[in-house]
């Protein structure tokens, strides 16, 4: 069952005399217990996206159902009762600064009355499960950024919501501290089944903790569905860009300017090439020698490389075929009888990405 | 000097500190709620409503235009009213609050206005409840700052309670003008000014140490 459903939204945010798109026609749904992934570039409005989903933003038009319950109808004491079922974090943790670490993870059970005895037992347990017992006295300004989002990931579990938004929740962390932090989520989806919501501008981050992703390119979605499917077959110019070049969306826009591209690329301009994706099963048989030995022609590996998606090793490989187009095509259908995922790439959709 | 002239001294000490510390209660107590409303009505705060944070603002700023020496004779009337008669240290306490109060809401909404708004926004997103946002986020985080204000706002108040001296307010600003100026007795002058720098010196120094012993955002 879908948890967040998201039916044709807007939000057009209004200043003097212009006004802007931030979002336009989204329309998608979270199934209960998935992790979700929103990935785009900054400014692409994402995290707009996010703050609609628990209405911390007002959507211009469309509507955001959360278990069925349309937002847009409730009463603003309906709402706020509906967001304890919402955790959030934040990627500068937003914790209170004056409050030490056990007020700030009681801080949303006080608010909705519970006793300060049985919010300070509930908050023990919860530091417990972020691995900070020890740290309950300490104010967030003696902690390091890793602790600091553990302490935040407490505070938005506090009050036992069923979904997490995670709003860039690592981006100001290291790549060790972001692997800890993600590992931690997988965890809690894991033992509680809690559905979580990620926003970020890191493949990395989607490949390593996503199920589901979507894609996000000026306001719009433009690809969305089983991050292995978009992996293997990425359809728009976005997915294309972030997973055959391994560009996250922030490094979009600086091949516009600097026209900066690795020997790679300049390299796979002149041939007619292929993107193959072995899944696990596919790599038994030595499939590329066999190719090369029953046509007698050779093909030139541009690129190769094992990905971790969702915890299972996916090869990755980018072929440079024979400039016969006989030949080629007949490359091709053999990979394909072979059960990999071909996917070719032609110079006009590499161009999209330099102009 | 005389022993007489010290015990005046003495008195117009306690009538200082009585003047500036109810005055600065007094004007918290119209000024902190009156921040407060000009933060939460203003155009980012967390219940905007133009109309009436245009009216406030507007308020205060004139209230704040006025010299304190023409409020004091403008505010006679509501003095007389209040207290029953228009000289000595507790008339004077009606314009000091008055004065003081726009001052205090000025700084109260600076103060809360620097509050990172992404703290406000995860409280909203715990579904915390506007009061519960000003109570425990707003006032909460922005204590170190409300408190160097309630400092700067004591240190105030004092010189005007001392400008109040000039029209017969009491205090020792009051001694400063009738002994110090009027017959020449400079070292009576002298003495108070010294006692109201040591007095603002204190003030400061208090401020200053409760700031630095309740914050926490130093490691």
């Amino acid at each position: 069952m879908a948890i967040i459903e998201i039916k044709n939204l807007y939000k057009t945010f209004s200043t003097k005399d212009s006004e802007v798109e931030a979002l336009k026609d989204i329309n998608f749904s979270v199934e209960a217990g998935d992790i979700y992934g929103i990935i785009g570039m900054s400014g692409a409005g994402k995290s707009t996206l996010v703050r609609c989903l628990n209405f911390l933003e007002r959507p211009t038009k469309g509507s955001v159902l959360v278990e069925g319950k349309d937002l847009g109808s409730l009463s603003s004491s309906e709402l706020r009762s509906l967001r304890c079922n919402i955790g959030m974090i934040f990627q500068n943790f937003n914790l209170l600064m004056q409050n030490n670490v056990m007020d700030n993870v009681t801080f949303p059970l006080t608010i909705h009355g519970m006793s300060k005895k049985d919010a300070a037992e509930k908050a023990k347990h919860l530091l417990e499960v972020v691995g900070l017992s020890e740290k309950a006295s300490a104010y967030p300004a003696q902690l390091s950024g890793g602790q600091r989002q553990r302490v935040a990931i407490a505070r938005a579990l506090a009050s036992d919501p069923k979904i997490l938004l995670c709003d860039e929740a690592t981006s100001a962390l290291d790549p060790q501290t972001t692997q800890q932090i993600l590992d931690l989520l997988k965890k809690i989806n894991r033992d509680t089944g809690i559905t979580i919501i990620i926003i970020t501008h890191s493949m990395n981050v989607v490949r390593e903790i996503c199920r589901n992703v979507a894609i996000v390119e000026n306001g719009e979605i433009v690809e969305n569905g089983l991050v292995e499917d978009i992996f293997t077959h990425p359809r728009s110019k976005a997915a294309r860009r972030l997973i055959i070049e391994g560009k996250d969306p922030d490094q979009w826009d600086e091949e516009h300017s600097e026209k900066k591209t690795s020997p790679i690329v300049d390299q796979l301009r002149e041939d007619r090439r292929i993107r193959i994706v072995f899944s696990s099963n596919s790599s038994y048989e030595p499939v590329i020698a066999n190719m090369i030995l029953s046509f007698g022609a050779p093909v030139n590996i541009l690129y190769a490389a094992t990905k971790d998606v969702n915890g299972v090793a996916r090869g990755e490989m980018i072929l440079g075929l024979a400039k016969d187009n006989e030949l080629a095509e007949k490359q091709i259908s053999y990979l394909k009888e072979r059960g990999l995922a071909v996917e070719e790439i032609t110079g006009a959709e590499y161009d999209t990405t330099g102009n | 000097m005389t022993p007489q002239e010290i015990e005046m001294i003495i008195r117009g000490i306690g009538e200082t500190l009585y003047m500036t510390v109810a005055a600065t209660l007094f004007g918290y107590v119209i000024g902190l709620p009156w921040g407060i409303v000009l933060t939460v009505t203003g155009k980012d705060g967390i219940h905007p409503n133009r109309a009436l944070y245009r009216i406030l603002d507007a308020v205060t700023n004139i209230m704040r235009s006025i010299p304190f020496l023409i409020l004091l004779i403008l505010v006679l009337p509501i003095t007389l009213f209040i207290v029953g008669k228009t000289y000595g240290s507790t008339a004077t306490i009606v314009p000091l609050v008055i004065s003081a109060a726009p001052l205090i809401a000025r700084m109260v909404e600076s103060s809360l206005n620097e509050v990172d708004h992404g703290v406000i926004e995860a409280a909203q997103s715990m579904g915390a409840n506007n009061t519960q946002i000003v109570l425990r986020v707003l006032l909460g985080e922005a204590r170190i700052s409300l408190i160097s204000g309630a400092t700067i706002t004591t240190g105030t108040i004092l010189g005007y309670s001392a400008m109040a001296g000039t029209v017969g307010g009491g205090g020792l600003g009051d001694i400063a003008i009738r002994y110090g100026y009027y017959r020449y007795q400079a070292n009576i002058l002298w003495v108070t000014v010294i006692l109201l720098i040591i007095l603002v010196q204190i003030f400061q120094y208090t401020g200053n140490l409760i700031s630095l012993k309740l914050d926490r955002r130093k490691v």
